[in-house]
């Protein structure tokens, strides 16, 4: 999939829920590049800036958009990747933290 | 300029792991690294179990700086520990 075409086409979709793309759109298309590489090496989009273990069942968690990126996106305004960012973030209404790891460490799998 | 030994721990996909190689190479700051999600099997679980010794979450990237230990691109704490 080409990255222009999955950016348009998650904007659609998480838009309308209140997760924009960060207003840094050179980093997004990295991510979503990123996204698409680990599509390609594993079957589906986990998370970019986390380790997958390659199998599905323990890697559900951390699929983008991660379970991690709601609690992420109220408390700090932007998800751990800052890919998907509240408007308020975008807008500088609020410090750009960095955002700690929420996954637990058990969940990391070898 | 700092003479401490620097280890990245890093992700080839993590947009912070990218980070932080730019911002070390844009200080002219030599560093090792080594990017985990390409490594497999025996490999992989070495290196992490290295990685949780610094860093129990496991996260990247985890940065060792001399005795400092930063988890994340934080660039204040890294300039800090460079003493830059």
């Amino acid at each position: 999939m080409e990255v222009e075409k999955l950016y348009e086409m998650l904007k659609k979709i998480q838009e309308p829920k209140g997760y924009n793309f960060n207003i840094d759109k050179k980093r997004v298309f990295e991510l979503l590049e990123a996204l698409i590489k680990n599509k390609d090496r594993y079957g589906y989009m986990v998370c970019p800036c986390r380790l997958a273990s390659g199998s599905k069942e323990n890697d559900r968690d951390i699929i983008c958009p991660c379970v991690y990126r709601k609690p992420d996106v109220e408390e700090y305004g932007s998800c751990y990747c800052n890919l998907y960012v509240s408007t308020d973030w975008n807008q500088n209404k609020i410090p750009h933290e960095y955002v700690p790891e929420r996954r637990p460490p058990e969940k990391i799998m070898f | 300029m700092s003479e401490k030994p620097i280890k990245l721990y890093s992700l080839s996909t993590c947009s912070h792991c990218k980070s932080t190689k730019k911002f070390l190479s844009d200080c002219t700051i030599l560093y090792e690294f080594v990017d985990v999600d390409l490594l497999e099997g025996e490999e992989r679980q070495a290196i992490l179990e290295d990685v949780k010794k610094f860093n129990p979450k496991c996260s990247f990237p985890t940065i060792i700086i001399g005795d400092t230990v930063i988890v994340g691109f934080k660039e204040e704490e890294i300039k800090e520990a460079l003493g830059l």
